[in-house]
């Protein structure tokens, strides 16, 4: 079966009610057939039916040994750095999550785990960085907010997380995360961790992540269509220096990211404005259908300035040194006609004047 | 969403599904809407009281006459449907009942065309005629037959378009002539349809009705309905609705809008996979006979291409000299379509009309309903068209 197919239909398997949409279980505790007989249940925080169907899902359509569905993304994340060590050492792309690198450079480094940052589109350069005592390679696959497109095919992934509040979920309304492992191995390891930290996926938010599932194939093509649409059209635009989208035949790695994804690049588009920072703050602020917000890959188009947002919680020196300049603005395309879109766009370019 | 530069009206579908409806700044400034599960509301003193009572002020009062969760998704249909207003309910059918209720008394008459969801005809039959309404059936899309039956009793005409399970499409201009040259009120239920291939409003229909459990909801995870319409003719439709009840829930509604943010796609997805599927079942030789507009072997395909942007997902077929039990042993061997009644989520479903609708009644009255033992009733759901007609093909092959 074909992925959208798979999305709709593994995992909501009938139960013996023969509710086409499986109920939302809630309960915290399972009853159990006897002292120290377990049954397929226990306590929500070790398993929950309704997380365990959305995991069966994400599993299937990332070709996973198994997947872990989380409260956010960052507590997905959190649980596989549970995977380091005291002593440890990481190589990140520098174009990542702030939340990502917030948690490597002031949390993880509490137990004495290191980070080497490099441009994550340059496989040679996240060689020379691997040392004996590097446990992880991170890297973002968009890389965010510069667009970067790592090379998979020499990195060849563990590890899949998701931020499943994103495009998984869709709806902008519920927060998720997702690790899915390639092996059963690093599956049962990562399992340990996310018992024992409990970061775990509520019952009503596993349902509303399972449902958003269900349309995502439909939504991202939509989005990629969309967000291809805007980002050439930004490209002829006068206020507009420059654009950055895998999509399109200026990306530096345009034809890596044809090789890893088709013809469908996602609805995330960033571009730099003519002007200075203030400029950027104007374009953002001037949209009437793009919210004002930081997330991403939901049916609502947002906007953002990554220096002052998604990206504030960098060091000023480190986002200078990965490119995060204050004329950067990134959009999130939703569901919305194109046009409506790009005439937004064009209006808040015009309003914000761009010079 | 308030914006100065773009009336909602003016923008397109998937734009109207994502944003119609909603404040465009919300409480807390979060981008989605909060659930409001209140069953009261509060006023601040014994003063706000009165000047509500007395200016009628646009607020919530009791959960059974209105929720914050219902309105919104109220004026994105509205917009979605191109009406002045829309009133939800807690299923389709007290939909229709909450709008029946409200404009006919006793001595009243209505007429129906023949193929209609046999609960409604049920409610008008069995229980309308017990308030002394008189319910007139007439052969559908026959609009000589009608106007026959019309005379200064009758209050409203009503049909589906397109019809469940034969698919017949309506000449809407033909029947809003009718109505207009009786000053008769006109009713449409557009389920099958949906505003995304039809806006009956336009065509000029006094009331649209939907089974909004279908493809407005569209993950088969809630029931509910809406009647569509101008503000002056609902007003006190909506005011019945506060006596009956029939509201629906906050948590209903929140999971509805929800929905319908995906609508467009989701439409557009049905209608290729319909047209699809009923192309593939034409052309197979198990197959007698294809229900879909979008066939030009359909009776009313003119009509279809003249009011309909596209079919949606729903497909009746014959099975070739088959019986009831070889026709349900194809239904049994349908690996992905679970078998089940209703229609318009994510998921196809399959049944047979005869099995799962009419059992209990006699033969020659199937056949006066044309539901056939060999019928196949398929909901086209949005998985992979190629993963589907293969399904199908193993199905039919098989037995």
């Amino acid at each position: 079966m074909k992925f959208r197919t798979r999305a709709i239909h593994i995992g909501s398997e009938p139960d013996s009610t023969g509710a086409v949409v499986p109920p939302i279980y809630l309960s915290t505790t399972f009853v159990q057939p006897g002292p120290g007989d377990w049954g397929a249940f226990d306590y929500s925080r070790s398993g929950n039916p309704t997380r365990a169907r959305v995991e069966k899902t994400i599993a299937d359509l990332e070709g996973a040994a198994g997947s872990l569905a989380f409260s956010s993304g960052m507590a997905a994340t959190h649980c596989a750095m549970g995977l380091l060590e005291s002593g440890s050492h990481v190589v990140a792309g520098c174009d990542m999550y702030g939340g990502t690198y917030r948690l490597l450079h002031k949390i993880c480094n509490r137990n004495n785990i290191t980070v080497t940052l490099v441009h994550a589109d340059d496989a040679a350069a996240i060689a020379e960085a691997i040392r004996p005592e590097t446990k992880m390679v991170w890297v973002e696959s968009i890389g965010n907010p510069l667009m970067s497109v790592p090379d998979l095919e020499q990195i060849s992934a563990d590890i899949v997380m998701h931020s499943a509040t994103k495009y998984f979920g869709g709806h902008s309304d519920c927060l998720a995360g997702a690790l899915s492992a390639k092996t059963p191995e690093l599956h049962r390891q990562l399992y340990f961790i996310q018992n024992a930290t409990g970061g775990v996926i509520g019952g009503l938010e596993a349902f509303l992540l399972h449902r958003g599932i269900k349309t995502m194939e439909l939504r991202v093509r939509e989005q990629s269509k969309s967000a291809l649409a805007i980002a050439q059209w930004l490209e002829s635009h006068r206020s507009v220096a420059r654009v950055l989208y895998p999509g399109l035949a200026s990306h530096p790695h345009h034809q890596r990211a044809v090789r890893l994804m088709g013809d469908q690049f996602g609805g995330m588009v960033t571009f730099d404005v003519r002007g200075d920072i203030e400029t950027a703050k104007r374009v953002c602020k001037a949209t009437e259908l793009f919210g004002l917000a930081v997330s991403c890959g939901a049916v609502e188009s947002l906007i953002e300035q990554p220096a002052t947002m998604s990206h504030a919680s960098y060091d000023p020196a480190a986002r200078a040194q990965a490119g995060i300049c204050d004329t950067l603005v990134r959009i999130s395309v939703g569901l919305e006609d194109p046009e409506d879109l790009i005439a937004d766009l064009d209006r808040a370019l015009g309003i914000a004047g761009g010079a | 969403m308030t914006s100065s530069s773009n009336p909602e009206s003016e923008l397109g579908f998937g734009t109207q599904s994502v944003h119609a409806g909603e404040a465009r700044q919300k409480p807390n400034d979060a981008i989605t809407d909060s659930i409001c599960c209140a069953s009261t509301y509060t006023f601040e003193s014994t003063q706000s009281i009165l000047d509500y009572l007395k200016e009628n002020h646009d607020r919530e009062e009791y959960g059974r006459y209105g929720n914050p969760n219902e309105k919104v998704v109220e004026r994105k249909l509205a917009v979605l449907e191109g009406a002045e207003d829309a009133i939800l309910y807690s299923s389709g059918m007290a939909a229709i009942v909450g709008l029946l209720m409200c404009k006919l008394s006793a001595g009243d008459e209505i007429i129906f065309f023949d193929q209609c969801y046999h609960r409604s005809r049920e409610f008008c039959v069995k229980h309308l005629s017990r308030f002394g309404v008189v319910t007139h059936q007439v052969k559908t899309g026959d609009m000589g037959a009608m106007e026959s039956a019309i005379n200064s009793k009758t209050k409203m005409l009503v049909s589906e378009s397109p019809t469940n399970p034969h698919l017949t499409v309506i000449d809407l201009e033909a029947f809003v002539a009718i109505g207009k040259r009786h000053g008769i009120e006109t009713l449409i239920d557009s389920t099958l349809a949906t505003p995304y291939n039809l806006k009956p409003i336009a065509w000029g229909v006094d009331y649209v009705w939907h089974s909004a459990t279908k493809y407005m909801g569209g993950h088969n995870d809630l029931l509910a309905g809406v009647i569509c319409g101008s503000k002056q003719k609902l007003e006190p439709v909506r005011k019945l609705r506060g006596i009956l009840g029939s509201i629906n829930s906050p948590h209903n509604m929140y999971l509805l809008e929800r929905g319908l943010k995906t609508f467009a796609l989701r439409m557009e997805r049905h209608n290729h996979n319909g047209q699809r599927i009923a192309e593939f079942l034409e052309s197979h030789p198990r197959v007698q006979r294809v229900y879909y507009p979008g066939l030009k072997s359909h009776p009313s395909h003119a009509f279809a291409k003249k009011t309909m942007k596209g079919f949606s997902g729903l497909i009746t077929f014959l099975v070739k000299d088959a019986d009831w039990k070889q026709t349900a042993a194809i239904i049994d061997k349908c690996k992905i379509p679970r078998i089940g009644p209703s229609l318009g989520g994510v998921e196809s479903l399959i049944e047979q009309p005869m099995v799962m609708s009419y059992f209990d009644y006699p033969i020659e009255q199937r056949e006066q309903f044309g539901i056939y033992d060999n019928m196949i009733r398929m909901a086209v759901g949005i998985e992979d068209t190629d993963d589907l007609i293969e399904d199908l093909r193993q199905a039919l092959e098989a037995c």
